[in-house]
């Protein structure tokens, strides 16, 4: 499906600086990322891990035009895409989209899963006649039965309504999807069946996704390659087996050796190196 | 856990739990039933007023003045010798076409400009909201007398002045629920699914606002019906157009010759607008659901040994409480709902804690992990009780304890951590002054003393500056901080047992790991027992001595944790040790793909 070596990024993110407002007269902007670059190619998932406040979610939304970046350029297929108009950016829809974090609060409790999924193919003419067709399609794709279709979000579990989600987010077949903390809300088990679904999508479509995450096993688990945030900053980018399991950086190493493993002994060892890399990276002291 | 997968996945989907429309809620209700069809009553003989009343409303018969009812003049007559049961119909037609314009103004103008104001804010908001402060600055009553003088003297151009004056109440009413749904990520994610402002509006905002508008549509309804009949009443109004305000003055100038005479009038308003508010309350209920029935939290209704709560709580329990658990949780059922038919949450765990012993719970969502914590602690949510089984804390029965005396085991031997730091505490209070009260009350300790021993808590739990968080109201401080406050709240009393529920699941993972670290310090120091509940294998493999596994509300293995990580009995704690994605492969390189799309299943199985 996708010719990997030679193909040109699908995204280019140059030097995005994107600041917010601060209240008081003349206060100076307070900045969320300080120029961060990253690329995603055709069919690619690029992990971007973090914690709160690391600006993961901000740079996600600057590449859904939620956000606008205060300098620095957006790329998107060769076509610059950091300030359009919100009639240009309308255009884009069916080339970008999102899976929220919240299933609860992404779908609209008063509207029917039909009503949701037919809600991207509304705003382009062309596709209004097959739409009731495309639905049932793309419920079958997320692995729900085409019953759904009437029924209201508040009907389905948690893992079942981010289905719905991945589903509106597919219904324009779009080339890269900004997928924002999008397994956090589900149970252990739900997050493993919707991430194979999130993999098995791709490898279908060739879709590629932006797979903003703060937890570096399931960022391990779908992407190609990994970006750690750390306070607007990107400190570690590259393959991903490599940086989540030997990290370079000592903020990822210590994010690694922070997440508790399941596993009484192991996690034992890893509390002790996680102790002599603290007491290592200079907090003398920490006992 | 491939076959888990699939299975799953094409699980039957739940039934819909009884989508009932919003007017059938109300028809249901009895009082919305009634308000509606009196509405609906008086709103359709005004209407008809020509066809249905008897006499012409300005007809005078001098023998009729105030005369009391007969069969010509069904509710006697006026002042003037006329029929007050016909005035009392044709009055219907204007005061209601009266409200209808000040309500249709208020309405059209508020939310618009509130619609407006919310999605688009800034200078429209500023703009917009500047005005209706005006508006609602101005005494209403007084513009209108005022006005009534300038405008000619026309009932209905002073009732549409009046619904510009309400106007803001639809206007704050819109804004603010504009500016809350706003900021949904549903209307993000229609935005970057391409629609447009209109689309967006209409789609998502509109059918939010609208049954708080119906509501206050209602209410304001009321409102302006008693206005007009208050202006008229003082006098305003064409005397020669029946009102239910003119008529209720010239029943009540006459309120000494003829008493009963005030009350038509007086109980045809009354009536119309107690329906109005009746009916938007209605509306409102039907919108919220039904109201959960009052039951009292740790009722006890039927009680499984036949002694009452009291006895319960006194009865110290069992022989020697030295070699008693700490905790013994034994076969708890939780319920909700009424008594007859509860909805059950807990369907019989029981579980032993030692002192000094770290007992992790675990399970997913629904598994009723965290009912069963808020049971021994007693504070289950409304609605919730133990039906069956008991608690016993060092050897003495608390399943039926009574409240006061739960309150005095919670502050001092059992102590709780919350999920939700920021949520637990109050924002109008400074740290210190949330740490120093408890302490004061359990500890009988002057506020000096609780003060030192505050401060020195807050260093204890790995806070670096103690002073100037003692200081800091809870806003100025981290979720990290705020957990590390609580901790310290927590153990400040030296509790024997610590009930946690998910507490380091609203943390960043560095932030969790020191947390952890912390409770693991606190309790190799205090020798207190914990109760983790969790869903994060991690944390238990991290902190655990032993391991309760809970689904659908029972207890599905128990052990100590070296076991349950390494030969697990149970299936459904091996579907579950292997969803977690420690050891899954890393995702192949671009390209290539995985042997197979649930590869993680494969290398469990």
């Amino acid at each position: 499906m996708h010719d990997t070596a030679s193909a040109a990024p699908l995204l280019v993110a140059k030097d995005v600086v994107v600041e917010y407002p601060r209240k008081g007269f003349r206060a100076k902007p307070f900045q969320v990322l300080h120029g961060v670059s990253l690329d995603i190619l055709p069919g690619e998932t690029v992990g971007l891990v973090g914690e709160s406040g690391s600006g993961k979610t901000t740079l996600g939304r600057a590449i859904l035009g939620l956000v606008q970046p205060a300098s620095g350029t957006i790329t998107f297929d060769g076509q610059d895409i950091t300030a359009l108009d919100r009639k240009e950016r309308r255009k884009l829809s069916d080339s970008i989209q999102v899976v929220f974090q919240d299933p609860y609060t992404s779908l609209n409790p008063t509207m029917t899963v039909g009503d949701i999924l037919s809600e991207p193919l509304l705003a382009k003419p062309e596709l209004k006649g097959s739409a009731r067709a495309r639905i049932s399609e793309l419920l079958e794709q997320v692995g729900l039965p085409s019953g759904a279709v009437d029924k209201y979000p508040r009907e389905f579990s948690g893992g079942q309504r981010q289905r719905v989600a991945i589903a509106r987010a597919l219904a324009l077949s779009p080339r890269l999807i900004v997928c924002d903390e999008p397994v956090s809300a589900l149970d252990l088990s739900t997050q493993a069946r919707v991430l194979d679904l999130f993999i098995e999508i791709q490898e279908r479509t060739g879709v590629a996704y932006l797979f903003v995450s703060h937890d570096l096993s399931v960022v391990r688990h779908i992407s190609h390659r990994v970006a750690v945030m750390f306070k607007g900053d990107i400190v570690e980018y590259g393959d991903g087996d490599q940086v989540t399991s030997h990290p370079t950086h000592p903020y990822t190493q210590k994010l690694l050796m922070s997440a508790p493993v399941a596993d009484p002994r192991r996690q034992r060892e890893r509390r002790e190196e996680r102790r002599l890399l603290l007491a290592g990276t200079g907090s003398e002291g920490q006992p | 856990m491939t076959e888990a997968t699939t299975a799953l996945t094409n699980a039957p989907l739940p039934t819909a739990p009884g989508r009932v429309s919003i007017t059938r809620t109300v028809l249901r209700n009895p009082l919305g039933l009634t308000a509606l069809i009196i509405l609906t009553l008086i709103i359709l003989i005004s209407v008809v007023a020509p066809f249905f009343a008897p006499h012409d409303p300005s007809e005078v018969k001098i023998d009729k003045i105030l005369a009391p009812p007969s069969a010509d003049y069904l509710l006697g007559g006026d002042g003037a010798g006329r029929d007050v049961f016909s005035r009392l119909i044709w009055a219907g037609q204007n005061t209601l076409l009266g409200a209808l314009i000040a309500v249709t103004i208020a309405l059209v103008l508020g939310s618009v400009a509130g619609l407006i104001a919310g999605y688009f804010g800034k200078a429209f908001d500023a703009a917009f909201s500047w005005a209706s402060n005006i508006l609602m600055a101005l005494p209403a009553m007084i513009v209108l007398l005022a006005l009534y003088q300038t405008l000619g003297g026309s009932v209905y151009s002073t009732m549409a002045v009046f619904g510009v004056m309400l106007s803001p109440g639809f206007f704050r009413l819109v804004r603010n629920q504009v500016i809350a749904v706003k900021n949904e990520l549903y209307v993000d994610a229609a935005r970057v699914s391409g629609l447009s402002d209109t689309r967006i509006i209409s789609r998502h905002i509109l059918r939010v606002v609208r049954s708080p508008i119906i509501i206050q549509t209602s209410v304001i309804a009321g409102i302006a019906i008693i206005i007009q009949s208050g202006l008229e009443f003082l006098g305003l109004g064409d005397p020669a157009t029946p009102t239910w305000g003119g008529m209720l003055q010239d029943a009540f100038s006459n309120i000494y010759i003829n008493p009963p005479g005030i009350l038509w009038p007086g109980l045809i308003i009354a009536a119309t607008v107690a329906s109005l508010v009746l009916l938007g309350n209605a509306v409102r209920d039907g919108l919220q659901g039904p109201r959960a029935a009052a039951v009292r939290p740790r009722a006890v209704p039927q009680h499984p040994h036949g002694h009452t709560a009291a006895q319960g709580a006194i009865e110290a329990l069992d022989a020697d409480p030295g070699k008693a658990p700490l905790l013994r949780v034994k076969d708890i059922q939780v319920g909700y709902g009424n008594t007859e038919n509860p909805i059950t949450v807990v369907r019989g765990v029981s579980f032993d804690v030692a002192p000094g012993e770290i007992v992790g719970i675990v399970g997913e969502s629904g598994s009723g992990k965290t009912q069963t914590a808020f049971s021994i602690l007693g504070l289950l949510p409304r609605g919730g009780r133990v039906l069956s089984g008991s608690i016993q804390f060092r050897g003495r029965d608390i399943t039926f304890a009574p409240e006061s005396e739960m309150q005095k085991l919670r502050g001092r031997d059992i102590a709780y951590i919350p999920q939700e730091p920021m949520s637990n505490l109050d924002p109008s209070f400074t740290i210190g002054h949330q740490l120093v009260e408890p302490m004061q009350a359990v500890l009988k300790i002057s506020k000096e003393e609780a003060r030192k021993r505050a401060l020195a808590l807050l260093a204890r739990v790995g806070i670096a500056d103690p002073e100037r968080t003692f200081r800091s109201y809870p806003h100025e401080i981290s979720g990290g901080m705020a957990q590390r406050v609580l901790i310290a709240g927590a153990v400040s009393c030296e509790p024997k047992l610590l009930i946690a529920d998910e507490p380091t699941t609203a943390l960043d993972v560095t932030v969790q790991a020191e947390v952890l670290d912390l409770l693991r310090d606190l309790q190799s120091e205090m020798g207190m027992g914990i109760v983790m509940v969790t869903h994060n294998f991690g944390v238990v493999a991290d902190l655990c001595d032993r391991v309760v596994v809970m689904q659908h509300g029972r207890v599905v293995e128990t052990n100590d944790a070296e076991t349950l990580f390494y030969a697990p009995a149970e299936p459904y704690t091996k579907s579950l040790l292997g969803a977690t994605l420690d050891d899954a492969p890393p995702r192949p390189p671009l390209g290539q793909k995985f042997l197979s799309s649930s590869s993680k299943g494969q290398n469990h199985a």
